[in-house]
């Protein structure tokens, strides 16, 4: 057991003094609120590209009622016919909005053009005459646009979910949101990290020094001790890099926003509500904010963890199978399919399937089974799963690392010692078979 | 110290051991010869638990092995090797570490063979900016580093350069003295010869001989002489020795012969001395490779 702690430590050391390892931990998090950042940055700058339509309207309703807008400028065309209108346009590069007479019977309009318009531009057209329109035959009608306007009814809905402890607010978006990207992280943390003790295991029968080691530890203790010594640096990564994005997230946030939520706070009930009105969208800014406090952050962290754990213990031992039975990481790839596709499945199935279906039969199967569950389980999350089939496909995955360990323990302790054998699958099979 | 009795390894295609029994005296050096595939190294990897025997059992100090026999035994592998990325002085402590010595010890005997090997300049080095040469020091300090009672050196002048062969040599010899069981284990016969008290011969996976190195090469004593002398006589057929072979030389003739039955070295003499000038006289005892030889010849005609 003692030994066993020496491989942990020894392996776990010698990664997180690696000056990699500081660089990953670091770079990772800066590099990602410099995305986020980034994209915040240009899509709040938006196409500053303008859009200049030249508008024929035959119609006379709309003439007069175009406004410009930040991306489109509305002029009056030169020519009166679509034939002249759009030999000019070819000319110029422009667009021509055409607006036949019996419009309003039609309800058509025709945008002529060179190029493709940018959607920006067609919907900030459409928009505007539909509002016309409707004011148009509002008023045809002999509804005054500016009553219609005033008894406006604005219903957001609340999901409440039904919990033992009582009515609960819950966001689904918010949690979909940290369920998929749990999902992702884990797809791509059990590569990283299995690649990582395939290599380990890799390095050390081409050193050489295997035999020196296994002359003084179990084959069985050092391949676990690598598997859990590079799952610790798995996690010291994921606490640090938690940490960092939090800490530079919540210095970032202060800079930002820290005027405006403590204007918002001092703001009387009065001023809200004018606020709320003018801002179209703010009920559903509000609902989103009080959702995220509202999404389980410990419940999903911690499933993660299980789930990030039993699954880095069921594939690692299979990679440090396979790096114990070739003699070069260019020879891996002949078995690195069994390992590949069923985590590749799962991924594609958690989004195209199970996001869609998550209490299909397929989806409850999916999460259940030990070779797929950490990814699809993570993806069923959000929809509720019950305690029972939580607790059912954590035990399951147990007993499936612990099944692959043991499988991986039988072809390490004999691959680790060939030497320029090339390996195949009946080889393997062979080792497996050996008795101890 | 170590017995090994009637130990049986098959693999698949093919039995690497079959039958294998000997016994390590405390405190001898042992070689273990064969040419290369006899199966050697699949004995050492029993000894050293890293496999174990089809049947058979193997004895340390009387006890049947178990692991806690392993802090006792230093293995020099074949196959060297160490991290090549970690640092010299973190990898002797961690490999000593494993084989059981507390932190404390495993610093205070890292020191002392560092200084006693002059490498105390390599502790923050890695083995990859060291030289094949100094990479060897390194690798066996790490097999004695824990003062095994047991230490078992696979090949283990192979790849040194004569000065550092050298030096490790004392070394091993130095820990004999000292109360270590040596195994050697290597197909280049002559190079231990003269190191072991006792040897140990293997081919094609069965042991074709053993015991200790004088009593061997006494059992292949044939009343071979070799007399060198100078002055012109013609020996013919006589009474007390078969002429194997004649040669003339500038510097005086050597004569290869072999006495008859019931007669000593000194009735050779004494019919030699009268007539020609005696410069040297030696007793031709084939060598342990020459034994092998013979004895592996022998079993192939069978």
């Amino acid at each position: 057991m003692n030994k066993i702690l020496l491989v942990i430590q020894r392996e776990y050391l010698s990664r997180v003094k690696k000056k990699s390892f500081l660089l990953m931990t670091f770079l990772v998090p800066v590099l990602f609120i410099g995305m986020i950042a980034l994209v915040a940055f240009l899509t709040s700058r938006g196409g500053d590209e303008v859009t200049r339509i030249e508008v024929i309207d035959q119609s006379g309703i709309f003439a007069d009622k175009f406004k410009d807008s930040r991306n489109v400028d509305f002029e009056r065309a030169a020519a009166t016919d679509l034939v002249q209108a759009k030999a000019a346009a070819r000319k110029n590069d422009a667009f021509v909005l055409f607006i036949p007479a019996n419009v309003v019977q039609e309800g058509n309009a025709e945008l002529a053009s060179e190029k493709k318009p940018p959607l920006v531009a067609l919907n900030e057209v459409r928009s505007q005459m539909n509002e016309v329109l409707r004011n148009r035959m509002l008023a045809d009608a002999g509804i005054n646009p500016e009553t219609l306007k005033s008894i406006d009814p604005e219903i957001s809905i609340t999901s409440k979910e039904l919990t033992e402890e009582g009515e609960q607010d819950t966001n689904t978006g918010a949690l979909y949101g940290i369920s998929f990207a749990s999902a992702i992280l884990i797809y791509i943390c059990l590569f990283v990290y299995g690649a990582q003790v395939m290599r380990g295991v890799i390095e050390e029968k081409t050193s050489r020094i295997v035999e020196v080691i296994i002359s003084s530890v179990k084959p069985f203790q050092l391949m676990l001790g690598k598997i859990i010594g590079i799952g610790l640096v798995g996690i010291t990564q994921f606490l640090l890099w938690i940490i960092l994005s939090t800490t530079l997230a919540s210095l970032a946030g202060q800079q930002l926003l820290g005027d405006r939520i403590e204007s918002l706070k001092n703001m009387d009930p009065e001023q809200m509500e004018q606020i709320n009105k003018n801002a179209g969208n703010a009920p559903e800014v509000t609902a989103l904010l009080q959702g995220m406090e509202n999404v389980p952050i410990a419940y999903i962290v911690t499933v993660f963890l299980i789930y990030f754990l039993g699954g880095y213990l069921l594939y690692s031992a299979l990679f440090a199978a396979v790096g114990s039975a070739v003699d070069n990481e260019t020879e891996t790839q002949q078995f690195m399919l069994p390992i590949t596709l069923p985590l590749l499945f799962t991924y594609i199935m958690a989004f195209s399937f199970i996001a869609n279906n998550p209490n299909s039969t397929l989806s409850f199967w999916l999460s259940i089974i030990p070779f797929t569950s950490p990814i699809a389980m993570m993806v069923r999350l959000p929809f509720g799963v019950p305690d029972w089939e939580l607790a059912l496909s954590i035990a399951l995955l147990v007993v499936g690392f612990i099944f692959t360990t043991w499988v991986a323990a039988r072809i390490y302790r004999v691959g680790i010692l060939m030497y320029g054998k090339k390996a195949n699958y009946k080889e393997l099979m062979k080792w497996f078979l050996y008795k101890a | 110290m170590l017995a090994v009795k009637n130990i049986v390894k098959q693999y698949a295609n093919h039995r690497a051991l079959d039958d294998v029994s000997l016994e390590v005296a405390t405190g001898s050096i042992f070689g273990l010869l064969g040419p290369n595939g006899a199966g050697k190294t699949s004995l050492i990897r029993i000894i050293n638990q890293i496999t174990g025997p089809d049947e058979g059992t193997v004895l340390f100090d009387g006890e049947v092995l178990n692991p806690s026999h392993i802090n006792r035994i230093g293995y020099l592998p074949e196959e060297r090797g160490l991290y090549k990325k970690m640092e010299i002085g973190d990898q002797m402590l961690y490999l000593a570490q494993l084989k059981g010595l507390s932190r404390k010890e495993a610093r205070e005997r890292c020191k002392y063979w560092f200084e006693k090997m002059e490498m105390q300049t390599w502790w923050k080095k890695k083995v990859e900016d060291l030289s094949k040469g100094m990479q060897q020091k390194v690798q066996f300090v790490a097999t004695v580093i824990h003062q095994p009672e047991l230490i078992i050196l696979d090949e283990p002048f192979s790849g040194f350069d004569p000065v550092n062969a050298e030096i490790i040599k004392e070394e091993i010899l130095e820990l004999n003295r000292q109360g270590a069981t040596i195994i050697f284990s290597t197909h280049r016969m002559e190079s231990v010869e003269q190191l072991c008290d006792s040897i140990a011969l293997i081919n094609k996976s069965r042991k074709i001989l053993d015991g200790k190195v004088k009593d061997i090469r006494n059992s292949y004593r044939s009343q071979t002489y070799c007399i060198e002398y100078s002055g012109d006589t013609e020996l013919g057929f006589n009474p007390v020795f078969d002429i194997l072979q004649h040669q003339r030389s500038e510097d005086g003739q050597q004569l290869r012969l072999k006495l008859k039955d019931g007669k000593t070295v000194n009735d050779a003499l004494a019919m030699l001395i009268p007539m020609v000038s005696i410069q040297s006289l030696t007793e031709v005892i084939p060598t342990i490779h020459e034994i092998f030889i013979e004895k592996v010849k022998g079993i192939n005609h069978e």
